[in-house]
Formats: structure tokens, C-alpha cells, sequence
């Protein structure tokens, strides 16, 4: 996530699993941890048992919440409200880390005098164009900097994805050299970023904060007070998150707003401290480290733009930072196009680095299926995945899927996506009809993790090996096998093509050895193409190796030694009891096999530990080299008093004392100046459907949020202050329960767990079943702008009604596993959602949004589009009475 | 509650008549203070017992849709919300002083752990009660008490008679339907050949791996160790710290159920630590083995063994062929 | 069994042996006696890792005659430490299950049903289509002039449930095709 990205350097967990049971307090928000994690959830019950605080912020009492020893309900969507108060309650009580804030965050540092903080301008930062919908983040630098690399190059209007790509590589903004120039060591230039910070959360109170989230001022209190407590030389507090933190228009902001406590309270890159990521899928972390994501090439490298010409050296010199480890972006770069193009890639070619296609600002899932619908998209390939009932607004989705010329799913079963054509809830309304559905499909049946070799990515950056246990069966095949032949049938059919458009396909190196009767390519192959080699053929030990002449080639850079020495590294399967609680030996984690990351700031400036009891990573000055339980985050031999010269380059240039080394300055960012689309800084804006207003600024919801205001399928409910607004009164959440997993595809189908939660249902407290007439056990309809779904339902205390500025504000509760098909059937949440999205990542916002409820079941057959139809007209005619949207707000299509 | 029968804490045909092939007697420590609800346990039984699916019925009983133990679930799950605090108030001095500081007058001090809401987890299992009354009433000797101590039902004996099923004070042993068709229970079919036929199932603390060295699968499957396998006595000395903690920490209504020898089954091989009256998860508050009245059975039994036994044998050999 | 022997493993006889009751060894059957787990007759145990979450349990997959026979923890993992929640542990369930498909199935525009299609069929077939719509749709430049060398009518979704080695292999496969919408389970 580019929130941890900017903030730290790199975008993964900055910890693991079990380094929680070194914690002295766990704030878990935005996960539902015992529920959706179970197994890594028994680190957070071993810290209890030894005395920690387990606090669950949450809209909704959960298993984790029954687990832990404080639950705090807080409305959907206000989540920056409350830590921006965690922030204002560390600055005005003075329980910062006052060493570690000043030596290893961007707090000393002055701000370019052209910087308008939301405070005083309403909540929009400065630099804002209405018109084009976006910033401009030049006024955001430091002081006396200029904006990092080639902006002058950049068109007018050019977005590129430096927001993203940086976002996980860290570049720094501008930093010319290891130190930023101008800084304040006693912190109290009204320009500096611990300041400016301070003047920012200044109007968190505790009473705010209650008001806002609907908490009390005393529980805000406690919680504030306990994580302060928690925190310091001698004790550490963690941060657990899941998708209840990014699946918001300011989602990757609200990671950031934690990120920042850490560094406030210095609990990052020690034991026991630091933000732990949550991950849903087995390798969604290896997804995005080896992307299949439009946006970046393996290893967060950024995909070039359409506007983002010049060539390799172009490419390089924006990409490369002055300072840090991405000083040497060209051996990566140049790395992976070798890994491609082999021996076509030469100097002389740039790598065949012209060989790479160019992408727009954004042509993310979202917006390919707006594609689908416009007719552009024609051709679709799914594998593994579920949209018509995992992504937002499955309608839409479904829609979409019936534009399309042809569709390729690959799955264990057959699940919505694949049989929308003639079992989905637009067949049952007669939107769609089977006999004029075009799409043709291919359902080609997939191997399980069972039959087949490879390695899974885990939440904390695990790279870990699974063997083959037996052979697929009949047609079933991997993924690895449909790819490589699909790639090996290409490269015949183009064989000997004089087209340029082919030569990439040509000159594309696929030699990976074959084996069985159904000649399943070996991974191993694979993995050691991505871990990578010299031109010697010998396998690297890691990436400080890598070379921009083109003598080494490596498939991802920051997996590069996975496969070193002969082995197979992910595959090492030491048993824990061997070894230690890092547990090294087990399986290897990027990057450089360490554990918890920036773990030099685990000693204090000299190289010591803060304290014994927290004891990490440490300088031994008679060895002369940093030592610890972890591999050291850092230079191994460079000691904590190195000073870089003035002509120091990439990691040279990061000074002993600063741990954050992906960092352009080696600094955590408590201000982004850079990297970040909507702001340097958290704000607390509503959800982009919100039955509320937002009490800090008249500037409502994200400016910067993606809207597709156009888009006839991706209508949106009134929000507060339109007319029509009462007819969605409810703030709705969707989640997951232990019983199923995402959208239901491994689990629906899978008896012994379709039994277990059988029924799709929505969850209600006692006084919204009483306002509604709901009957506990019986049925209710869920409606939004975008369609209406039943569910059974199970009136419960859990879901607290929260009290605010005087309004109740009851909250509706609905699991997102359910689809048409399978053991278990019922109505998918996510046709509810839209698809209004985060502007740095493009994720939805399904954790907060409006509803409304009725008693019964909803319409069926032709009766559910006309029942539609007649509310979407209703509210159309509402609307005409007023402006259809906030005059201020940004729109993009 | 006084029985007829004295309850001695050690259990008829153990370890005696097994001799030197006597093992240790092992049983569940399942302590409910650390249950996530998570039902790990439920399928990790079904998985290794190739136990069919036991009907997809939504219940609306918070988040149990299993119910009851049965011929088809041999660990439940209960789940129950209630309107109390998991664990009993103190103070909390240091937040009223910080919140004073931090300038909201009038901030009333917070309450650890203080809440209106708790939702327990327990899972629930085959007592193996150390008097089992199931055992005492089957006539075929299909029940038994193992080497391990445990009583199991042997597939290959029981005859789906039943007369086991209401002995049972928890309500545990149940004779398992045919499925009406495969979509009824769709694992029935790949049950590797075993007949559906109306015999009595539940835990059987997974004999057959501890014959092999191996714990129980629930057990090994729990996230959080709250259900624990062990020797019999460890377990009770390990749940008697248990509790004395859980006092200190001052959780609401902790309590040991069925870690008693002097009690009406004489103590369970598996036994619980939870939060509340027994009765709240569903369980007796307290069980008695029906078989204390023994005598007055015998007699009923006599009149019928006579007419029986032959028909025993008979079935016994024709088993065999 | 011969007839001594079966008469010796009358229950009656055997209660004369120190079990009068008959509760305890004397009830115990033959199969009983001799019961194992089945896992201790398995061929081979493969190491694995849970295919749900992304905690990254390891798993034990025993296999007896090419077929999984049990599913569970791998005490060895300093992650899991031989631990599985409901979904991990059924896990061969999902493998196994009744509903898992395993021929190819084709619809054919405005079609109304499934039809077979052989595996080697159906591969030769989206070459066509990827190759077809591609050449249809090719943009070497953007309007503006600027490097484009894309196809933006081809998409591919998903990625976050697959391997390191299939994510590389789509990545790479597809950007040396010019198909730039690749994208997962990471939006969602």
C-alpha cells in the first residue's frame, strides 16, 4: 500500500505474525482479525495471556471483538476522526517519542512556504485544480526543493503513477542529497512538519472525536491514554489492519493516519510494534510484489505512460532516487528487461526496453469493466477470481460480462462469472436474456494448490514453498500450465512474423522445463528466472548485485537470492523449535530475508537498544557490524555515526542513523510531500455516500476520489443534504465471516463449510429491526440506487446503534459471500456497492456506504427491474429539484 | 445430588482389563475464555472421521447453525450473546489524571475490559464420562471403554439399536439417518464404502490416531489451543491454574464444568472451562449417569436379554462372515 | 477365521478373561484392535501451504494411491504451528468436493448450454481470439503521436489465489503481448 509506502518505504507489513506476541498493546481496527485470520490470531491471544491490551475498534462487535479485552464501536467510515484524535492526543499531552521523532522522522523539516493545510483552506490542501479534479503537488514540497526528477518533461495533465509506484518504493520528493536542506532540531518553526502537524489534528478533541464516530469521550480517552502508556523505551504497541482500512475513498490516507501515530509513539522497526497488514488471498501480497496489476513490473517498478517518453534513460532517471535504495532502480530495471529479452536485450537496444507497452492514468479493474460496457473491452480472461459477486457493484459487473466477444474462466467450480450468461439475477429480471448474450465462454477447470508446485507470498512477505501432492485430474490443469503453453502456442504461431508489434513476442525468452504426461512446466524453473542469475549463469545471493550493464538478469528484484546457494529458499521448512522466534530457516521473506523491517530503529541513534526488554537489531562495536535475532534492515557494516559526503549516491547517501532506507532522506514521513494523490497529510472527510455531513470543513467527502458520474450503471444513493437522501438512511458495512472466504468460491461449494453459515443474512440491532419491522429469522430486502438483495435477519445487540451530534445512526451489517450458485445461495452484497474509488490504489468503497431496509423479500422476476426502475426515477426526480452533486466536488470519469 | 452408585473418579474396565495394554487415561481440556468461535474444530472432525454434512440449515441462534451434537457433528460450537461484561470492573486511575490534562473536564474515568456485550464460544464434545451410562445399557458391545480410558461406539459392532441414545445426559449419542439423496448429504457417497444405516456415531476422540501417536483432530486444528489434549490428570492441574488466573484477571463467572470425580458421571475425560452456568451453553448443570439406577434396570434388562441373546449371537456370527 | 478362534472372540468368553463386565478389552473388536490412522499408510506426505488466507498455514497432505487422503497442520511452521481454521482445515474438502469440475466447457455465442470441448480444442481457440482481437485492436501510438504498443481490448483479472511463478508468467506473457489491463484480487 502506497500509505505504508510513503510513510516507511516499502509497502508491505512491516512486521510479522508472531512478533504481536511481543506486543504490550494491539489496537486491531479495520480487521476483523479472529474471524478472518484465525490461526494468525492466536500471536494476539499469547500477547493477552502475558497482559497486553487487545483494543477492537470497530462499527461492529465481532469474534474479535469478543476476544478482546476493550471493544470500541465507531461509525463506518469515520476512522481518521478517531486516530487524527490519537494524533492531536500525543501532541497536546506531549507523549511523543521525543528522541526517535526528532533522529528518524521527517518532523524537523521545513515546508514550502506555498503550502495551504486543509485547516485554512476549508479542507482542500493547496494546489488544487476544480477543474481538472486533482492537485497540483508542487506547493506540497519541503522547502527549497524542487520537485524530484523530470517534471519539467512531464506534460501538462500528466498523472503518471508515480503516486502508486512510489508509494511502495518510498522515492523521496526532491531530496537532492542524503539530508533535506533546511530543518528545525528544536521543532518549533511554524514551518515545520511537527507543527504543521500539530495544527492539523489541533480540532481532534476527544469531543470531536465523539461526536464524529460516536464513541464516548471517555472510552476515546482510554484508548488514547492506554496506547501512550503501551508506548516508549521500555514498551511497544502494533497496529493490525485489513481491507476495513482500504476499501474507503480515503483508504490508503487512513493507513497513513496509523502509520503516523507509530512514528509519533517510535513503535516502528522494534518488537512488538509497527503496522501489521492483514492480506486476504494466499499470495495477494506476492500479486503485487510480482503484479499482476496494470500499474507496476515486477518488483514495484513503475509501468511507463503513454506520457512518460525518453527512453530507457528517461525511464531510468525518473524512476532512480538520489539517496536510498532506489538510487539503483537501473539494475533492477535493467535486470528485469534481461530476465524478458535475454540475449535480444542489449546495450545498443536499450534493453528492448521500447519492447514494454504504455499505460494511461488509470486502467484498473474498475475502469476496465466501464470498458466492457462501452463496447472496448472485448476480451476477458479470469482466473482465480470471482467479480460478478466479488467486486462492487455486481451488477454492473454481470452487465458488463454479457458485452463481451469472448471470456476465458479458469476456476475449481463453476462459479457466477463463469455462468452469469444464463444464471444471474439480471436472467431471473430479464435484462438480460441468454439468447442475445454474444460472449462466448471458455470454462477450463483448474488445479488446486494440491496439484501443483509453487510458492505463496503470505501477509507478512513470506515467500513460501508447496509441493505437488498428487496429479490433477481429466482437464484440470495450473495456471502455470495455461500460461506457458498459451505463451508457447503464441511463439509458434508468430514464429518468423516480420511485424513489430510481434518482435516482443519473438525476442521473449520461454525455456522452462517440462514434465508428466501433461507437460506441467517446472516452477522451480520459474523461480529461478525471478530470483536471478549473472552472465555466468550463477545464481545471485541478493540484490545488492544487480548490475545496469546487463550482466545480470532477475525476474523481480526484490526476490532476487529466494533461489541462491543451490537452493530453494522458500522451500526451507526448519522446524520453529530449532530455531529462533524470527525463525529465519523457515521458508525466506523479501527483502533480504528479513523479518520486521526498519529494525535499526530498533536501537537508538548510537546503535543501542532503546531499552533491554525491546532488544532487536543492534550495533556491536567490536564486531563493527550491526547484529541482532533479525537480519539486520540495514548496511550491515555501516556504523550509526556514517555521515555521508556531499557527493554520496543511493544507499551511500543514507546516513548512519537514519533506518528508513528506501527513504530518499532514510527518514519515516510524517508529512508526504510526495507519492500521495489526495494530500500530505490525513484528513477526515465522509464516505462518498454518508448520511452525515462532515463537521470539520464544508468540502464533504475526497475531493480527489474517482467518481464515474456518468455511468449509468453506477448510480449513487443522495447523500446528506440532497433531496432523496431520507430514502437511504443507513450507513452499510460488508465483511467476511470465518466460515467463507471472499466471494465464495472455494467455500460456497465446499459442503462442510456451506453448512456452517448456510444462508446469506443481514445483521440489525433490536431498535432498527423495531423501527423497520423486521422480524428476527425472517427475510429482508436491502436496497440502494444500485439494486436490492434479500438476506435473512438475525436481529443481534452486536450491531450498537452510535449516538451523534444528537442522531442515531443505526448501521446494517451484511457478509459479501453469497452469489447464485453453490451449496449455499443468497444475495451478493457487493450488487449494493458502487464503484466510486480511492484515487492512489482505485479500490472501492465498500466499507461504508448508504441503504436502506425493508421487511420481506425482495421483488422477483421482471417485477426486481421495474421495482428499480421506478426508485432510480424517483430519486432522478428529487434530484432535478437541485444541483445533483455539491458544486465544489471533483468528478472523474 | 447424591447417587446411588458411589462415584470412585476411575471408570469400570480401565485400566484394569487391559493390563500392560493400558494407556494413560487422556481426555479435552476445552477452555472456552480462549474460543474464537471459530469452527475449526467442527471440520477438522468432519474431515478426518469422513463424518457427512450435516444439513444446511440457517438457524438465526447468533452464529450456530450446527445446534446440537449428533450423529453428524461430533464438536458444536454454541455461541451466545449477552448483556454482561467479560470481566468484573476496576478502576482505571491513570486515564481519569491524563484526561484532565488533556483538557476535557468532566471526562468520567473508563473501566477496563467494561462492556454491556460478551459473546462466549464453547465447544462442545463427547464427555467420555468416566461412568458412562451408554456404555453400561449397549447390549451388543459396540460401546466400550478403550485402552486410552475414552468410550467409543465400534461401527463394526453397533447395530443401530439405539438403546444407548437416551442414557446419555448431554444428548450426545444419536443414530445417524440415511440420506434421502445425494444432494441431502452429498459426502454420504464417498464415504470409502461405509453403509448409511441408522447406526450410532459421535466422538470417538479420534481412536484410531491415538492408537497411531497422534492427538485428536480437533485438538491439533484449534488456532488458539483452546481445546487441549492431553493426559487426563495434566489437563486437570493445567485447568485448575487455568482458573486461578482468569480469577485474578477477575473475568465474569469463570468456572471449571466436569473436572469433578465426585460428581453424578463421576468426572468427565472431557471437560470444560466456561464463563457462565452451565446451563447458558446448553449443558446440564448437573448430569447424572442414568445407569445410578442400575438395579431397577436390570430387572427390565433381564426379561429382554433372555429373548435376546440368541438373536445376539446369531448376529455376532453372521458379522463375521 | 477358523472356528477356534472364533469362538475364543465370543464376547462371552472373553468377559471370562478379566473383563466380566465386558465395558472394556473384552468388547473391543477385532477391527478395533488393530485400528491405525489411515495417514500411516499414506505413499508420501507433501508439504504444502494453505491456499485461503494469506496467515500462510503449512499443511501435511498425505496421499495414498494418488488420492488425498487427509489434509492438516504442519506443527513444524513457526507461523501456524500446526493449526488450521475451518477453511484451512477443509481443505480437502474444497479439493475433493463434489462440485469441482474437471472437463472443459464451452458456450458458444447466444448459445443456451454448456457443450464439451476438448482441452487441446479450446487452448487453440483463445489463441485465436487473444491474437485476433489484438491484431483488430493494436495502437502502436496514443492519438497524440506518443508510444503506445498496447492492445486495450484485452484484459486479464486475478492473480491474488495463484502462485509467485503463474503471477510472473502472466505478467511477462501479456506485457510482451501489449495486453496492459492486468490486474487482481488487490482492488477488491
Amino acid at each position: 500500500m502506497p500509505s505504508l509506502g510513503t510513510t516507511f518505504g516499502r509497502g508491505g507489513a512491516t512486521t510479522f505474525q508472531q512478533d504481536l506476541m511481543n506486543a504490550d498493546c494491539i489496537t486491531i481496527m479495520g480487521s476483523n482479525m479472529a474471524e478472518n485470520h484465525p490461526v494468525g490470531f492466536q500471536w494476539v491471544l499469547e500477547a493477552r495471556e502475558r497482559g497486553a491490551e487487545v483494543i477492537h475498534i470497530d462499527p461492529r462487535f465481532t469474534r474479535t471483538s469478543a476476544m478482546a479485552t476493550k471493544h470500541i464501536g465507531i461509525r463506518a467510515g469515520s476512522d481518521i476522526a478517531f486516530l487524527g484524535g490519537v494524533v492531536n492526543y500525543i501532541l497536546a499531552n506531549d507523549r511523543w517519542f521525543h528522541e526517535y521523532v526528532r533522529c528518524y522522522t521527517n518532523a524537523r523539516v521545513i515546508v514550502a512556504d506555498e503550502f495551504v493545510d486543509t485547516e485554512d483552506g476549508d479542507g482542500l490542501f493547496s494546489g488544487w485544480d476544480p477543474e481538472k479534479g486533482r492537485y497540483d503537488v508542487t506547493t506540497w514540497q519541503y522547502k527549497g526543493m524542487t520537485v524530484h526528477g523530470a517534471a519539467g518533461q512531464r506534460e501538462e495533465g500528466f498523472k503518471g503513477t508515480k503516486g502508486e509506484q512510489s508509494g511502495h518504493g518510498g522515492h523521496g520528493g526532491g531530496l537532492e542529497h542524503g539530508d533535506p536542506p533546511e530543518e528545525d532540531w528544536d521543532l518549533e518553526d511554524p514551518r515545520c512538519v511537527f507543527q504543521i502537524l500539530k495544527r492539523h489534528y489541533r480540532r481532534y478533541t476527544p469531543e470531536f472525536v465523539a461526536d464524529a464516530c460516536g464513541c464516548s469521550v471517555e472510552d476515546f480517552l482510554w484508548y488514547a491514554e492506554t496506547l501512550c502508556r503501551n508506548s516508549g523505551r521500555e514498551r511497544t504497541g502494533a497496529f493490525v489492519y485489513a481491507v476495513g482500512w482500504t476499501q474507503h475513498t480515503v483508504g490508503v490516507q487512513l493507513i497513513r493516519t496509523a502509520a503516523i501515530i507509530q512514528l509519533l509513539l517510535g513503535n516502528v522497526g522494534r518488537p512488538g510494534g509497527g503496522v501489521m497488514a492483514l492480506r486476504g488471498h494466499a499470495s495477494i501480497q506476492g500479486s503485487t510484489d510480482i503484479p499482476t496489476l496494470y500499474n507496476i513490473l515486477p518488483g514495484y517498478l513503475t509501468m511507463p505512460h503513454t506520457e512518460d517518453y525518453g527512453g530507457l534513460g528517461g525511464y531510468v532517471e525518473r524512476t532512480t532516487a538520489p539517496a536510498g535504495w532506489w538510487g539503483n532502480a537501473d539494475a533492477y530495471i535493467v535486470s528485469l528487461l534481461k530476465a524478458w529479452w535475454g540475449s535480444a536485450a542489449t546495450e545498443e537496444n536499450e534493453f528492448c526496453f521500447e519492447y514494454l507497452p504504455r499505460i494511461d492514468d488509470d486502467n484498473s479493474n474498475y475502469w476496465t469493466v466501464q470498458q466492457m460496457l462501452k463496447g472496448k473491452v472485448t476480451g476477458y480472461i479470469v482466473v482465480g477470481e470471482n467479480p460478478a459477486v466479488g467486486s462492487a457493484n455486481g451488477r454492473a459487473q454481470r452487465l458488463a460480462l454479457a458485452k463481451l466477444d469472448w471470456l476465458v474462466v479458469r476456476d475449481l467450480v463453476e462459479i457466477e462469472t463463469a455462468a452469469f450468461w444464463y444464471d444471474s439475477p439480471e436472467i431471473e429480471s430479464g435484462e438480460l436474456v441468454t439468447e442475445q448474450i454474444p460472449t462466448e465462454v471458455f470454462f477450463l477447470p483448474a488445479a488446486s494448490h494440491l496439484e501443483k508446485d509453487g510458492s505463496f507470498t503470505n501477509t507478512q512477505r513470506l515467500l513460501q514453498w508447496h509441493y505437488k501432492a498428487v496429479e490433477p485430474k481429466d482437464d484440470c490443469r495450473s495456471e502455470l500450465w495455461f500460461y506457458y503453453h498459451l505463451g508457447r502456442m503464441i511463439k509458434a504461431r508468430l514464429k518468423g512474423s516480420k511485424d513489430p508489434k510481434n518482435r516482443p513476442i519473438n525476442d521473449l525468452t520461454w525455456e522452462y522445463g517440462t514434465h508428466g504426461e501433461t507437460h506441467e512446466p517446472s516452477a522451480e524453473d520459474v523461480l529461478r528466472e525471478i530470483s536471478g542469475w549473472d552472465d555466468k549463469g550463477q545464481m545471485l545471493a541478493g540484490y545488492k548485485l544487480l548490475k545496469a550493464d546487463g550482466s545480470t538478469s532477475c525476474g523481480c528484484w526484490i526476490y532476487c537470492g529466494s533461489f541462491a546457494d543451490g537452493e530453494n529458499k522458500t522451500a526451507r521448512k526448519k522446524p520453529h523449535w530449532e530455531q529462533s522466534d524470527a525463525a529465519l530457516e523457515w521458508a525466506w521473506a523479501w527483502p533480504a530475508n528479513r523479518r520486521l523491517l526498519y529494525n535499526r530503529a530498533s536501537a537508538d541513534p548510537y546503535g543501542n537498544p532503546w531499552s533491554e526488554r525491546k532488544q532487536y537489531v543492534w550495533w556491536d562495536p567490536e564486531q563493527e557490524q550491526w547484529t541482532g535475532i533479525d537480519t539486520p534492515d540495514f548496511d550491515e557494516e555501516k556504523p550509526p555515526n556514517y555521515v555521508p559526503s556531499s557527493g554520496a549516491k543511493g544507499p551511500d547517501a543514507v546516513a548512519g542513523d537514519h533506518p528508513f532506507i528506501m527513504q530518499a532522506d532514510g527518514l519515516g514521513w510524517l508529512y508526504v510531500p510526495q507519492g500521495l494523490e489526495d494530500g500530505p497529510l490525513p484528513t477526515h472527510y465522509e464516505p462518498h455516500e454518508s448520511p452525515f455531513d462532515n463537521p470539520l470543513y464544508s468540502q464533504r467527502a475526497n475531493p480527489r476520489r474517482q467518481q464515474n458520474k456518468d455511468l449509468d450503471e453506477d448510480p449513487y444513493n443522495p447523500v446528506d443534504g440532497e433531496p432523496g437522501s431520507e430514502l437511504f438512511p443507513y450507513v452499510v458495512t460488508t465483511y467476511r465471516l470465518t466460515e467463507h472466504h471472499t466471494a465464495g468460491g472455494m467455500t460456497r461449494f465446499t459442503p462442510y463449510l456451506a453448512e456452517l453459515q448456510p444462508q446469506m443474512f443481514v445483521e440489525v440491532h433490536p431498535d432498527l429491526a423495531r423501527e423497520r419491522g423486521l422480524e428476527h429469522g425472517g427475510w429482508a430486502t436491502i436496497v440502494s440506487m444500485r439494486s436490492a438483495i434479500e438476506a435473512r435477519v438475525l436481529v443481534t445487540d452486536r450491531m450498537r446503534p452510535l449516538r451523534m451530534n444528537g442522531r442515531v445512526v443505526h448501521q446494517v451489517g451484511l457478509p459479501y459471500h453469497w452469489g447464485q450458485r453453490g451449496y449455499t445461495t443468497g444475495g451478493a452484497a457487493n450488487d449494493l456497492a458502487h464503484m466510486a474509488l480511492d484515487p492512489n490504489v482505485h479500490i472501492q468503497e465498500v466499507k461504508a456506504f448508504t441503504c436502506d431496509i425493508r421487511p420481506g423479500r425482495r421483488p422477483r422476476g421482471p417485477k426486481l427491474a421495474a421495482f428499480m426502475n421506478e426508485l432510480r426515477e424517483r430519486v432522478e426526480a428529487e434530484r432535478g429539484r437541485a444541483p445533483r452533486r455539491e458544486p465544489e466536488e471533483a468528478r472523474e470519469t | 445430588m447424591t447417587t446411588p452408585m458411589q462415584p470412585t473418579g476411575a471408570p469400570a474396565a480401565w485400566p484394569d482389563t487391559y493390563g500392560e495394554d493400558a494407556k494413560p487415561r487422556v481426555g479435552f481440556f476445552t477452555d472456552t475464555s480462549i474460543c474464537i468461535g471459530c469452527k475449526a474444530c467442527e471440520v477438522a472432525c468432519k474431515e478426518w472421521n469422513l463424518i457427512p454434512e450435516d444439513g444446511r440449515v440457517w438457524t438465526g441462534e447468533s452464529y450456530d447453525n450446527t445446534s446440537a451434537l449428533g450423529a453428524n457433528s461430533w464438536r458444536h460450537v454454541a455461541f451466545v450473546e449477552q448483556r454482561k461484561p467479560l470481566r468484573l470492573a476496576e478502576p482505571f486511575p491513570e486515564a481519569d489524571a491524563r484526561a484532565g490534562e488533556a483538557g476535557s473536564a468532566g471526562a468520567q474515568p473508563a473501566e477496563v475490559g467494561v462492556a454491556d456485550l460478551r459473546w462466549l464460544m464453547a465447544s462442545d464434545v463427547c464427555k467420555h464420562c468416566t461412568h458412562a451410562g451408554c456404555l453400561d445399557v449397549c447390549p451388543t458391545g459396540a460401546l466400550f471403554r478403550t485402552e486410552f480410558g475414552t468410550v467409543v461406539v465400534q461401527e463394526d459392532v453397533c447395530n443401530g439399536c439405539g438403546y444407548c441414545v437416551p442414557t446419555c445426559p448431554f444428548g450426545v449419542l444419536d443414530k445417524r439417518d440415511l440420506a434421502r439423496s445425494p444432494d441431502d448429504a452429498p459426502l454420504a457417497l464417498p464415504l470409502f464404502g461405509k453403509k448409511e444405516d441408522g447406526r450410532v456415531w459421535k466422538c470417538t476422540l479420534c481412536y484410531d490416531r491415538l492408537k497411531g501417536g497422534l492427538e485428536p483432530a480437533c485438538a491439533k486444528a484449534c488456532p488458539t489451543d483452546s481445546i487441549q489434549f492431553d493426559e487426563l490428570d495434566e489437563l486437570r492441574k493445567r485447568a485448575e491454574r487455568r482458573l486461578e488466573k482468569l480469577r485474578v484477571e477477575r473475568w465474569n463467572g469463570a468456572r471449571l464444568y466436569g473436572q469433578d470425580a465426585g460428581d453424578g458421571v463421576g468426572g468427565f475425560g472431557a471437560f470444560f472451562l466456561l464463563l457462565d452456568e452451565p446451563e447458558v451453553y446448553g449443558l446440564p448443570p448437573d448430569p447424572v449417569v442414568p445407569t445410578a439406577h442400575l438395579p431397577k434396570l436390570w430387572r427390565t434388562t433381564a426379561l429382554a436379554a433372555a429373548g435376546l441373546l440368541a438373536g445376539i449371537a446369531a448376529a455376532f456370527v453372521g458379522g463375521r462372515e | 477365521m477358523g472356528f477356534l478362534e472364533l469362538v475364543r472372540s465370543w464376547p462371552v468368553l472373553k468377559q471370562l478373561d478379566g473383563d466380566p463386565l465386558g465395558l472394556g478389552k473384552a468388547a473391543q473388536s477385532e477391527r478395533s484392535r488393530t485400528l491405525r490412522p489411515r495417514v500411516a499408510d499414506a505413499d508420501h506426505v507433501a508439504r504444502s501451504i494453505c491456499p485461503f488466507c494469506a496467515v500462510g498455514c503449512a499443511q501435511l497432505v498425505y496421499v495414498e494411491d494418488g488420492q488425498v487422503t487427509q489434509v492438516e497442520g504442519d506443527p513444524a511452521s513457526p507461523i501456524s504451528r500446526g493449526r488450521l481454521c475451518p477453511k484451512g482445515a477443509a481443505t480437502k474438502n474444497m479439493h475433493a468436493g463434489p462440485l469441482r469440475e474437471y472437463k472443459v466447457k464451452y458456450r458458444r455465442p447466444y448459445g443456451t448450454e454448456w457443450e464439451e470441448l476438448p482441452l487441446e480444442q479450446a487452448m487453440d481457440m483463445i489463441v485465436d481470439r487473444i491474437l485476433r482481437t489484438r491484431d483488430e485492436t493494436w495502437e502502436d501510438e496514443t492519438p497524440e503521436g506518443n508510444p503506445a504498443r498496447r492492445t486495450m481490448a484485452i484484459a486479464n483479472l486475478g492473480g491474488a489465489t495463484l502462485d509467485n511463478e503463474e503471477n510472473y508468467l502472466i505478467k511477462k506473457l501479456c506485457t510482451a503481448l501489449g495486453i496492459v489491463q492486468v490486474e487482481n484480487q488487490a482492488r477488491i
